[in-house]
């Protein structure tokens, strides 16, 4: 018992030094700069329950750096600095303490996703270090209760952006009239989606005759399908996750649904193409943030150089956004002519027209990206580069 | 029209699967007058069982469905004999909380085995052709849901009326103690409920995989719980209530979906159920002789 309380206000202790290393290191860091080294911390999901998403973008991240050091920049060097989150906020925390005060990075790349990177943010404000995101894609990543959090960016597209997309694509490219959209009503990235599809599909004369929405982890649509079909749409926009997607697609073609169907990069993954089924599938879309099928010079060679490096495996999109966050900084850090962190932090907010393999990039006033989707065909079970859309 | 049509369909294919899990409930509940909330759990480890017959043994669909249900009667009766028996003589509220254990350690313990990740069941099990009647599509594994489940349901009449077994579980149910007297096994009685119950969750197990194609180690939860619900819908220990109840529960929750309440899909179900132990505790089919097994 007394053991046990003397560890506690060790432990107490501990955390107390740590968070005070933390904020005394905010005059000395950026000193990521020695011997002609930068340091850059990668805090990733490397291990536990998203541990494939932090893998993947490591591998993007350091086949980058492998390229940007054969000429380095300005003579100098990047170095990577990873840190294993775990797929946990706290260990994020941790991480993102560590990789400031220690090892003195310039500026984070990480985490995958939306709320291990919120969980850093206080810790990088106050530090004044950069922090990037490669895959968070919640709009309040880097806007919080309207206030932009300046030194939070991030290299994917915001969630609305790819219902936006869909409806564009729905409208010029199927030319479709009628829609049903299909939500997942537990889910913000499901409804975000769905509200922007709606608000162009109507703005671009297209009519949405019925909403219907499920929850998380159910398994049976056929009640909520029926409904769809007694509408006749031309179009089904289901914006949800690939678990239920997958049934969706299946339970709706079983219902007689011919119609296209369309989501987001919810649906991407192996697992979707076994809960449907190939033949069901077929005449389905969805908008991605790259596709390797992609018949850009830039995309190829990068496709070309990842397979070289990672025993012919084809990059997906967390490699490439792992990749382009990796050349974001770079070209950051060369337009600011210092590893000083808050001189990357002015060049990363300035970025305008930069060429990255998930398009060409702005940053509005947000710190998110304008740029260009793809959208990929599901053919047989695969993936296919059906064309890519410019905002 | 054609749209309630449909929807009564998607009810009854659902009710079903409740219906033939309900059966266990009440069966069960009807002998030793337990809830088994372990029940549910029977037809997830009843799903993977049927799912690693077709993918690692390639058997088709109704070997696959004959070896989950022997495979889900040992199951049953070793969960009774090892976390039951102990604790007849115990109190109710005892045998329940085990039952709620029992539930959470299968649950977990699949975990531990696979994994949390789900699997899919193959498409093709069953080559079946949807129909299309005036305007209503059919699936053919709607069909086969109701064919499967009907047959079952006939099969348990037969040995619970015509058999020596089927006697002497309906005479353990209505006096465990004169049962005994009289020279009925009352052991090996209530192993065969078990055994029966458990074997028509694993039915359901299958029957739900190849429906609804995703299986994970806590998909038992919310169909064990519709299950209880049409079970006491019905009335609790009465059989042919389980098979009314779940069908009804399966058309109500259909309809509820059908005029825009898909959300509430669940929750009515749940109203249901308080509902009825408000205003009819003993069940819809509770006024009947009961004929508990």
């Amino acid at each position: 018992m007394r053991k046990k309380k003397v560890a506690g206000v060790f432990m107490s202790l501990m955390v107390a030094a740590g968070v005070m290393a933390g904020c005394g290191s905010a005059n000395t860091s950026g000193d990521g700069d020695k011997d002609g080294v930068i340091k850059i911390g990668a805090n990733l999901e490397l291990s536990g329950g998203v541990a494939s998403y932090g893998q993947s973008i490591k591998e993007g991240i350091e086949l980058a750096f492998e390229e940007i050091n054969k000429e380095g920049i300005d003579g100098k060097k990047l170095k990577l600095v990873p840190f294993d989150n775990k797929s946990d906020a706290p260990e994020a925390i941790n991480g993102a303490t560590k990789l400031i005060s220690q090892d003195k990075v310039a500026a984070i790349i990480g985490a995958a996703t939306s709320g291990n990177t919120k969980a850093q943010i206080e810790i990088a404000q106050s530090n004044s270090i950069p922090l990037l995101t490669p895959t968070g894609t919640s709009a309040d990543v880097t806007v919080n209760k309207g206030k932009l959090n300046d030194f939070v960016f991030r290299t994917c597209f915001i969630d609305p952006f790819q219902g936006t997309v869909a409806a564009n694509f729905a409208a010029k490219e199927l030319n479709v009239k009628t829609a049903a959209v299909f939500i997942d009503s537990a889910s913000d990235y499901s409804k975000g989606l769905a509200a922007s599809f709606k608000e162009l599909f109507t703005k671009m004369g297209g009519n949405v005759v019925i909403e219907e929405a499920y929850l998380a982890k159910d398994t049976d649509f056929h009640a909520q399908l029926t409904n769809i079909k007694g509408k006749n749409p031309d179009f089904i926009f289901v914006p949800g996750y690939y678990e239920e997607v997958g049934l969706i697609v299946k339970q709706a073609r079983e219902l007689g649904l011919k119609v296209p169907m369309m989501g987001a990069d919810g649906w991407d993954s192996p697992k979707l193409v076994e809960l449907a089924g190939k033949d069901a599938l077929n005449n389905t879309f969805i908008t991605n943030h790259y596709s390797s099928g992609d018949s850009d010079q830039k995309v190829q060679d990068f496709v070309k150089a990842f397979k070289a490096k990672y025993k012919d495996k084809s990059p997906d999109a967390f490699n490439a956004l792992g990749y382009d966050s990796a050349y974001f900084i770079a070209d950051a850090i060369k337009r600011a002519g210092s590893s000083d962190p808050k001189k990357i932090q002015k060049a990363l907010a300035e970025t305008d027209g930069l060429e990255l393999i998930t398009g060409k990039m702005k940053l509005d006033k947000n710190h998110d990206p304008i740029k260009a989707a793809v959208i990929l065909e599901y053919q047989n079970g695969e993936q296919t580069f059906k064309t890519k859309v410019n905002p | 029209m054609e749209q309630f049509i449909q929807q009564l369909v998607n009810g009854i294919s659902i009710g079903s699967i409740y219906a033939l899990i309900a059966l266990g409930y009440t069966m069960v509940y009807g002998i030793v007058k337990l809830i088994n909330f372990a029940h549910g759990d029977v037809f997830m480890v009843g799903a993977f069982i049927g799912f690693y017959s077709i993918t690692i043994f390639h058997l088709g669909f109704f070997p696959a469905l004959l070896i989950s249900m022997a495979a889900c009667a040992i199951f049953g009766v070793l969960i009774e004999r090892i976390a039951y028996k102990p604790l007849r003589n115990a109190t109710r509220i005892a045998a329940l909380i085990t039952a709620i254990g029992v539930s959470l350690f299968i649950e977990y313990g699949t975990i531990y085995v696979r994994g949390a990740q789900l699997e899919s069941y193959p498409d093709d099990i069953v080559p079946l052709k949807n129909f299309d009647i005036f305007g209503v599509t059919i699936s053919g594994k709607s069909i086969l849901i109701l064919a499967v489940s009907i047959c079952l349901m006939i099969v348990l009449q037969f040995i619970v009326h015509k058999t020596k077994i089927g006697k002497a579980m309906r005479a353990v149910s209505h006096d465990m103690d004169a049962a005994r007297l009289m020279g009925i096994n009352v052991n090996n009685t209530i192993s065969a409920t078990f055994a029966i119950g458990s074997a028509l969750a694993g039915a359901a197990g299958v029957v739900f995989g190849m429906y609804y194609t995703k299986i994970e180690p806590l998909m038992g939860i919310i169909p064990g719980l519709k299950a209880f619900v049409a079970a006491v819908f019905g009335g609790i220990g009465i059989i042919p209530g389980a098979m009314t109840g779940g069908l009804i529960l399966g058309v109500i929750e259909a309809l509820v979906s059908a005029v825009g309440g898909s959300l509430w899909r669940d929750a009515v179900a749940f109203v249901v159920l308080i509902l009825i132990l408000i205003f009819r505790p003993a069940g819809l089919l509770g006024k009947n002789v009961r004929e508990k097994v």
